[in-house]
């Protein structure tokens, strides 16, 4: 079976690491925080100007100047600070935060991720997603594996607009774990999900990869 | 010295808006932003604004108002996905638009305010964002250059002011008002609560009154929040 979105999400958690820094995009990556290791301290950061991002509010006690970049209402922990934008991307482009998870739409093998624009159809914008695959340490992709047509996302160029050039580390789907070590190396498929075959990865790949003998067994 | 407090929003702008000129106006989503101010330059209906803000609001709030209006010609901001009436008029080609990556806009705007007209970022190189600007080599890695912004006139929204216009935000409200603050010809700012010169903690202040020209206490805030999201409450048991 491939993994479920939930599924994703704790599998991008075992790349957390005791006392990070770490700023999640918005989608599968989010639920990466129910996934945080009992007895391990990491500090969300949320790049609309805060450290130490708290859970949901309860009920009747949301406050409207509190929100994540995903405009969520959020709550403060003790550990929380508050900044201002310019400050939140010091930390970002300045090497601070130590990883990144985030969507994607398209992955080439040589690190390149598209994430913010389909010309002519889409007009959202890339938010902060530039400045963190620019300046974070360690960036995670967690995404479906194929389009809903069936086209694959993981390619061998992008045809999408990049977000950024070389700056892929890892990407987690439903149906495997790939190495991209932005680009530095050949891509390899690292694990594969319970019960999904290396001919069907192979099948929805466009990119090709090469595959760490552990991932096969 | 003239007393920087208005009892209006439509005082806190008078003779400094017209037709063609540039606004930033502070705020993330519905957080933070001038409510009031952005109300009254609807009002006004000077038109053909170049506005700078991280996002337009939402169709019926905040920046969004402006667009329904037809006065902005050109946006300069990160993400505008909460947007129907925006996706619609810039695929007609009636709106302008530029992206900036979100740090690289706060980054600009910080820049002009502190007078530095360009700086090196690794941000966007390699992407659409870097095409047609310079992108130079730094001890082995590659940085584009940005050039940094300022307005005719910047509408922040803080919490707390004083007389003298020294401000303090509250919490995620806080966002891109620091920076615009300092980048307008001419800063208004609206708050919630006005107090006297004097009563704000001089080491919590977050701008320093230098930088703002003009203070509104607003006289009403809805304070929008775009996307509700709680826990149920825990029934306590003994």
């Amino acid at each position: 079976m491939p993994w479920t979105r939930d599924q994703m999400a704790a599998r991008a958690a075992t790349e957390l690491r005791d006392g990070f820094y770490v700023n999640l995009g918005i989608g599968i990556p989010t639920l990466v925080a129910n996934y945080i290791p009992a007895g391990m301290s990491v500090t969300l950061q949320s790049e609309n100007g805060m450290l130490g991002m708290g859970p949901f509010p309860f009920e009747g006690e949301a406050d409207p100047d509190l929100i994540n970049a995903g405009k969520q209402t959020i709550t403060e922990l003790a550990s929380s600070s508050y900044f201002s934008s310019a400050d939140s991307f010091a930390m970002i482009r300045g090497g601070h935060i130590d990883l990144s998870i985030l969507g994607a739409m398209q992955v080439a093998a040589n690190g390149d991720l598209a994430n913010w624009m389909v010309p002519g159809k889409m007009v959202k914008g890339m938010g902060g997603a530039m400045d963190l695959v620019a300046g974070v340490k360690r960036v995670v992709v967690v995404m479906e594996h194929s389009e809903k047509s069936g086209a694959p996302k993981l390619v061998k160029a992008c045809s999408l607009p990049l977000t950024g050039a070389g700056v892929v580390d890892l990407v987690v789907t439903e149906l495997g774990v790939f190495d991209v070590g932005r680009g530095k190396h050949p891509l390899t498929l690292l694990e594969l999900a319970p019960g999904v075959t290396l001919d069907e990865v192979k099948a929805k790949t466009e990119a090709p990869f090469e595959v760490k003998a552990t991932a096969a067994a | 010295m003239a007393s920087k407090v208005q009892t209006s929003a439509a005082d806190a702008l008078a003779g400094v808006l017209f037709d063609g000129m540039t606004i930033m106006a502070g705020g993330f989503g519905l957080c933070g932003i001038p409510e009031n101010l952005i109300a009254a330059i609807r009002d006004t209906g000077v038109k053909d604004l170049t506005v700078i803000s991280n996002n337009c609001g939402v169709d019926d709030f905040g920046l969004g108002v402006l667009l329904a209006g037809g006065q902005i010609k050109k946006m300069i901001s990160s993400y505008v996905g909460e947007n129907k009436l925006f996706a619609e008029l810039y695929l007609s080609g009636k709106l302008e638009l530029e992206f900036n990556p979100q740090g690289t806009l706060a980054e600009r705007i910080r820049a002009g305010g502190a007078g530095i007209p360009a700086f090196f970022t690794r941000t966007g190189v390699g992407t659409l964002v870097a095409e047609g600007k310079e992108v130079r080599e730094f001890d082995g890695e590659k940085y584009v250059m940005e050039r940094g912004l300022t307005a005719d006139l910047a509408i922040v929204k803080a919490w707390k002011a004083d007389h003298e216009g020294n401000l303090v935000y509250r919490r995620t409200a806080r966002n891109f008002n620091p920076m615009m603050a300092t980048a307008g010809k001419v800063t208004v700012a609206e708050v919630e609560v006005l107090v006297q010169t004097g009563e704000l903690d001089k080491d919590n202040i977050h701008t320093p009154g230098i930088y703002v020209d003009r203070v509104l206490k607003g006289p009403v805030y809805e304070k929008r929040i775009e996307q509700l999201t709680t826990r149920p409450k825990q029934e306590v048991t003994a």
